[in-house]
C-alpha cells in the first residue's frame, strides 16, 4: 500500500463525502428551524436531478440546469410544507415523521407512475477533465466542482444564516417558535424560506449528482437521501459545518473501508458502527451541543 | 385477572374456532388464509413496537432487524439443523430478546432523533451480517423453508403477544414505561428505574418481533435480507402511528386497515403506493394522533368510566 | 365538533379513493368470461425496489399477447394477461402468486421477474399443481432444488441458469482473449450476480486462470472509485461484473476514467439501451456480454420485435422485455400444443418444449425445465453491440 494510493484513495473518499455533504445541507438546514427529520428531502434530490435531466436533454447548460432545477425544487419544497406539514406545526413529531415518510413514498411512486422505473442516462453537459497531480494520483473536473459548490453553498448558508435577517428570524424561530412569533417575526414565512433554501440544495445536488454519476431514476434519492442523513447526524444535525465535516468523514470512511482487500461488503455496516459509537460517547453528534434538560 | 379478561379471552377463542370452522371446511380459500396470517404477522410486530415506540417512548426504528433475527435464528434451527419448529421459534424469540438487550443498553444514554438513527444503524448492520454471511444463503437467503406456520399458530402467537403487552402495560411496569415516556426526569425522581424500564421495552419488544419473524419465515417459505430493511422498518412504525400509539386496540385496527388497504389495491399497481402514501398523509394530517389516538377501546365495554391511557404526547 | 368533522372528511377521502381504485381495470385482456379466454397470471415486480424489472417484463408480456390474439390467439381463445403486483417482496410474491390462483383462476402463472421472488412462488405452484414460467429468475435451483434433489414438477424458465453464463464468458476469457488473470467484481444484493461469479470462478480457474481478487458492491451504489483504484494496482486483463446495467454502466465509466483498459465482461443484465448512456459510448469499447440475441441481429423476427415494441413503447427493449414476450410465445405454444386449458396437459406441453423459436433463439427444455439454447457473446463497439461468437450449451 504506497503513499500514492492512500493519497488516491483520500481524493476518492473527499469527493463522494462532498456530495454526502451537500444533500446533508439541506438535511440538517430543516432539522435546525423546525426539529423535523425530513424523509422526503431525498425524494426533493430525485426531482432537482430529473429536472436537470430534461433540462440537459433540452440542451440547457450547466448553470441553467442548476438554475432551474433548483427554482423547482425551491418551489416543491415550500409546497410540500405548506400542504404537507404545515398543519401538523404542533402535532407530535413522530407524526411529522411519518407524514415526511408518506411525502417521501408520494414523490418517488408519482415517479414511478410518470417517469417508470428505469434508469435513465443523463446526458453529458460538463466537459470531464482529468488532472494528473504526481504520479498515479489524479483527480477530476466533476470532483473539484462538487468539492467547490458545496464549500461555497455551505459558506453562503452559514452568511444566510448567522448574518442576515432572514438568518436570524430562522434562528429566533429554532431557538422559540412562540417568542419569535410575539416579537413580530412571521414563523410561517421564515419556515417557508428555510424548505426553499433546504430545497433549492437538494436540487443543487441532485444535478451535482447526476452529473457525477450519469444516470436518473425515480428510487435514486433513497440512498444517498439516507446517507446524507448519517452523515448530517455524525457532524450534529442542525449545525451547518457540521453537515460538512459528517459528510467528508462519512465519505473518507466508506472509501477506507473499501480500499481494504476483502472488505468492501462491509462499508454500510462500518459506516453505521461508527455512527453508533460517535452517537453514544458523544450523543448530539461530532459538532452538537450538549442540551442541558430543563426539568 | 379480572371477568372482563375471561370474557375478552372468551370472544377471541370463539372468533378462533369460527376461522378454524371456515378453514377446514374449505369456504376460506388460500388467498384468505395468507392474508389472514400476514396480518396475524403484521399485528404482533406492530404491537411489540408499540410497546417500545408507544408506551415507553423510545423512537426506534429498527424493528425489522429484531424481525430478522426471529426468522433467520428460527429457520437455521429448522432448515439447516433440522430441529423442530417449535424450538426454532422459541430460540428465534430467545435470540432477537438478546440483540433487544444489547441494542437496548447502549442506546439508552440517546433520546429522540439521535436513538431513532441509532436504532435504524443497528437494524441495517445486522441486515449486513445476514447479506454477508453464506451460511444463510447471502443475498439468495434462505429457500425451501417448510410452511408450518398456520392458522392455529398465528392466533394463539397474536394472543400470547397481545396478552403479555396488554397485561405489562397496565400493571405497574406498564405504569412505571409511561412515566418514563411523559416525563423521563420526573420519573426518575419518582424514584423509578428508568434504564431498566427502556430495557424491559426493548427485549419485550424485539421477543415478539422475533416471534413474528419466524412465523413468517415459516409460512412464506423463504427469507432474503432484503425484506428486513428500514423501509420494512418504517411499514411497521406506520401501523403503530397511524393506529394510534399507545393504543393497543388502535394498532390493531391500523394495521387491518393498512394491510387490507394496501391488498385491495394490488389491482391497480401503477397507484398502488401513490394512493397508500396520500391516505398516509391524509391521516396524519387530520388525524395526527392516529385513528384511535387517546381512545381506548376498552371503555365501551366498561360500565361507568374509562381509563385513559392511551394517545400520543408531544415529545419536548 | 370540529373534529368529529374531520373524522367524516378523512372517512370519505378513505372511501372514495378505494372506490376509485376498485375501479381501475385490472386485466388487460378482451374478455373477463373464463370459458373462451386463457389466463395468464403476471406475478411481476411492480412497485418496490426492482420496479424496473417488473414493469419492462410486463411490457414484453403485454406486446406478445396483443400480437398473439390480434393473430387470432390460440386454439380460438384469447390470452389474458391478469397482472399482480408483488411490491419487491418475498411474502407478497407467496399472496399474490396464491390470489392469482384462487381469486383469478388464472391456467398458467409467470414470473416473478427476480429469483427471490419466484422462490416465494414456487411451492404455490407446486402445491396448486398450476404450470408457472419465469420468464427470467436465474437462480439454478428454482426449477430443480439441488439440496433436495428434487425436480420442481410445476416450474419453469426461458431463461438462461446463473451456471451457463458465467462458464460461458469464462470460456470465452480464457479460449479467445488468451486472459490468465481476472478480477471478479460482484453485486452482493443480487443472487444472480453472485450466481455468475461462481460459475465463472470455477470454470476460469479449471482452465488454468488466475483470480486475483473478488470485490463486491450493492444494488444501486453510485460510486466504485474506492475498489476501482484497488483493481487497477493489480493490473488485471479481465474483469468480470456480471450485473445490471445501472451499476454496471457506471462501474465502466469509472474504471475507464480512471485509465482501467482490461476488458470488462458480464452477463444478460447489461442488455439494456440506456447502459450506452450511462457508461459512455467510448468507454464500452473492450467490453464483452453473454447474451440471449443482439437487438442489432437482422434476423426478420427480431427486427419485427425490436420495431414493434418501439412503436408501442417508445425505447428499445431491455434484457427483462425480451425474456417477458418470449416466455409469452412459449406459454402460447405450450397450451396449442396441449389442446386445452387443462392444467396437467399444458405442464406437460411446457415440458416438452422443443426448438421453439423465439427472439432469443431455439428453445429447447432439458429434464430441468432449464433452456438449453444457444448464448452469444456480443462486443460492444463505439456503443454498438456487434456479434463475436456463439457458444451451444
Amino acid at each position: 500500500m504506497t503513499f500514492d494510493y492512500i493519497v488516491q484513495q483520500l481524493i476518492n473518499g473527499i469527493s463522494i463525502g462532498s456530495i454526502y455533504a451537500l444533500i446533508a445541507l439541506g438535511y440538517t438546514m430543516v432539522y435546525g428551524i423546525i426539529k423535523l427529520i425530513n424523509f422526503a428531502h431525498g425524494d426533493v434530490f430525485f426531482v432537482g436531478a430529473y429536472t436537470g435531466y430534461f433540462t440537459a436533454k433540452a440542451g440547457l447548460g450547466l448553470i441553467l440546469s442548476l438554475i432551474i432545477a433548483m427554482a423547482v425544487c425551491a418551489l416543491l419544497g415550500v409546497i410540500i410544507e405548506r400542504l404537507a406539514y404545515r398543519p401538523l406545526r404542533n402535532a407530535a413529531r413522530i407524526v411529522i415523521l411519518i407524514t415526511a415518510i408518506g411525502v417521501s413514498f408520494l414523490l418517488e411512486n408519482l415517479g414511478i407512475v410518470t417517469l417508470g422505473a428505469q434508469a435513465q442516462g443523463f446526458p453529458d453537459i460538463v466537459n470531464k477533465s482529468t488532472y494528473t497531480l504526481w504520479g498515479d494520483v489524479t483527480i477530476d473536473s466533476i470532483q473539484l466542482i462538487v468539492l467547490v459548490v458545496t464549500v461555497v453553498l455551505m459558506a453562503v448558508l452559514q452568511y444566510v444564516v448567522h448574518r442576515t435577517k432572514i438568518g436570524k428570524a430562522m434562528r429566533a424561530v429554532s431557538f422559540d417558535m412562540e417568542a419569535a412569533r410575539l416579537m413580530g417575526i412571521n414563523v410561517d414565512t421564515t419556515i417557508s424560506a428555510t424548505f426553499a433554501i433546504g430545497s433549492a440544495l437538494a436540487g443543487a445536488a441532485g444535478v451535482v449528482f447526476a452529473i457525477m454519476y450519469p444516470s436518473v431514476d425515480p428510487l435514486m434519492g433513497v440512498i444517498p437521501g439516507l446517507k446524507a442523513f448519517v452523515a448530517a447526524v455524525l457532524g450534529g444535525i442542525g449545525i451547518i459545518p457540521g453537515a460538512l465535516v459528517g459528510g467528508l468523514l462519512l465519505g473518507v470512511v466508506e472509501t477506507g473501508v473499501q480500499s481494504i482487500p476483502g472488505m468492501s461488503l462491509w462499508r454500510d455496516g462500518v459506516a453505521f458502527a461508527i455512527l453508533i459509537l460517535i452517537l453514544i460517547f458523544k450523543p448530539t453528534g461530532l459538532f452538537g451541543k450538549n442540551v442541558r434538560e430543563k426539568v | 385477572m379480572n371477568k372482563r379478561f375471561f370474557i375478552g379471552i372468551a370472544i377471541s377463542l370463539v372468533f378462533y374456532g369460527v376461522v378454524q370452522a371456515l378453514i377446514s371446511g374449505e369456504i376460506l380459500n388460500d388467498f384468505y388464509i395468507d392474508t389472514l396470517v400476514m396480518l396475524g404477522v403484521n399485528i404482533i410486530l406492530a404491537v411489540s413496537l408499540n410497546l417500545i415506540n408507544g408506551f415507553t417512548g423510545q423512537f426506534s426504528i429498527g424493528h425489522a432487524g429484531f424481525m430478522s433475527i426471529g426468522a433467520y435464528v428460527s429457520a437455521i434451527m429448522t432448515t439447516n439443523l433440522g430441529y423442530s419448529f417449535p424450538l426454532g421459534l422459541l430460540c428465534g424469540c430467545l435470540a432477537a430478546a438478546v440483540a433487544g438487550l444489547i441494542i437496548g443498553f447502549p442506546t439508552l444514554r440517546l433520546k429522540g432523533d439521535y436513538l431513532a438513527i441509532a436504532t435504524l444503524g443497528f437494524g441495517e448492520i445486522i441486515r449486513i451480517v445476514w447479506l454477508n454471511n453464506d451460511y444463510v444463503g447471502g443475498a439468495a437467503g434462505l429457500n425451501g423453508i417448510e410452511r408450518v406456520t398456520n392458522w392455529s399458530w398465528i392466533f394463539f402467537g397474536v394472543l400470547v403477544a397481545v396478552v403479555v403487552i396488554q397485561n405489562i402495560v397496565k400493571s405497574t411496569h406498564g405504569r412505571a414505561m409511561i412515566s418514563v415516556r411523559e416525563n423521563e426526569i420526573a420519573a426518575e425522581a419518582m424514584g423509578i428505574n428508568v434504564t431498566k424500564y427502556k430495557v424491559i421495552a426493548f427485549v419485550v419488544g424485539a421477543f415478539f418481533a422475533g416471534m413474528a419473524g419466524a412465523f413468517s419465515a415459516h409460512y412464506f417459505y423463504g427469507i432474503a435480507p432484503t425484506s428486513y430493511n428500514f423501509m420494512k422498518s418504517f411499514e411497521i412504525l406506520v401501523f403503530v402511528v397511524l393506529g394510534g400509539l399507545g393504543s393497543t386496540a388502535g394498532t390493531i385496527i391500523g394495521t387491518i386497515l393498512l394491510t387490507l388497504l394496501f391488498t385491495y389495491l394490488q389491482d391497480i399497481p401503477e397507484w398502488r403506493m401513490v394512493i397508500y402514501s396520500m391516505i398516509l398523509i391524509l391521516t396524519m394530517i387530520f388525524r395526527p394522533k392516529g385513528l384511535l389516538g387517546n381512545v381506548d377501546v376498552t371503555k365501551f365495554f366498561k360500565k361507568g368510566g374509562a381509563s385513559k391511557n392511551g394517545g400520543t404526547t408531544t415529545t419536548p | 365538533m370540529m373534529m368529529s368533522k374531520k373524522f367524516i372528511a378523512v372517512t370519505a377521502v378513505l372511501t372514495a379513493t378505494t372506490a376509485l381504485a376498485g375501479c381501475g381495470s385490472k386485466s388487460t385482456g378482451s374478455s373477463s368470461s373464463n370459458g373462451d379466454t386463457i389466463k395468464i397470471g403476471a406475478n411481476l415486480e411492480l412497485t418496490g425496489a426492482v420496479a424496473a424489472f417488473g414493469t419492462s417484463q410486463l411490457n414484453g408480456i403485454k406486446l406478445a399477447m396483443e400480437e398473439i390474439n390480434s393473430a387470432g390467439g390460440v386454439n380460438g381463445k384469447k390470452l389474458e394477461v391478469v397482472s399482480a403486483d408483488n411490491a419487491s417482496k418475498k411474502d407478497e410474491s407467496t399472496r399474490t402468486a396464491t390470489k392469482l390462483i384462487t381469486e383469478d383462476k388464472v391456467d398458467v402463472l409467470m414470473g416473478a421477474a427476480i429469483s427471490g421472488d419466484t422462490f416465494a412462488a414456487v411451492e404455490v405452484a407446486n402445491n396448486k399443481k398450476i404450470p408457472m414460467l419465469t420468464p427470467s429468475a436465474t437462480n439454478d435451483d428454482i426449477t430443480f432444488d439441488h439440496k433436495k434433489n428434487k425436480l420442481n414438477d410445476y416450474v419453469f424458465r426461458a431463461c438462461f441458469i446463473d451456471s451457463f453464463q458465467g462458464k460461458v464468458m469464462a470460456d470465452f476469457s480464457a479460449d479467445n482473449l488468451k486472459a490468465k488473470n481476472a478480477v471478479i467484481y460482484t453485486d452482493n444484493s443480487s443472487d444472480y450476480s453472485k450466481g455468475l461469479a461462481k460459475s465463472f470462478k470455477s470454470e476460469f480457474e479449471s482452465k488454468g486462470g488466475k483470480i486475483v481478487a473478488e470485490e463486491s458492491y450493492q444494488t444501486k451504489d453510485t460510486d466504485f472509485k474506492a475498489v476501482l483504484t484497488r483493481i487497477k494496482t493489480l493490473n488485471p486483463e479481465v474483469i468480470w461484473v456480471p450485473g445490471y446495467y445501472e451499476e454496471v454502466g457506471k462501474i465502466v465509466k469509472q474504471a475507464r476514467e480512471m485509465g482501467i483498459t482490461a476488458a470488462i465482461e458480464g452477463g444478460d443484465g447489461w442488455d439494456a439501451p440506456q447502459l450506452v448512456d450511462i457508461a459512455g459510448k467510448e468507454n464500452l469499447n473492450n467490453t464483452f456480454i453473454s447474451n440471449h440475441y443482439t437487438s442489432e441481429d437482422p434476423d426478420p423476427k427480431v427486427r419485427k420485435f425490436i420495431d414493434a415494441f418501439k412503436a408501442k413503447y417508445n425505447t428499445v427493449p431491455d434484457a427483462m422485455a425480451v425474456l417477458g414476450y418470449d416466455a409469452t410465445y412459449m406459454v402460447a405454444d405450450a397450451v396449442k400444443r396441449a389442446g386445452s386449458t387443462d392444467k396437467e396437459k399444458i405442464k406437460e406441453a411446457l415440458a416438452n418444449t422443443k426448438n421453439f423459436e423465439g427472439v432469443t433463439g431455439k428453445i429447447s427444455l432439458d429434464k430441468n425445465h432449464d433452456p438449453v439454447k444457444a448464448a452469444v457473446v456480443l462486443e460492444y463497439k463505439d456503443g454498438k453491440q456487434t456479434f463475436n461468437t456463439k457458444v451451444q450449451p
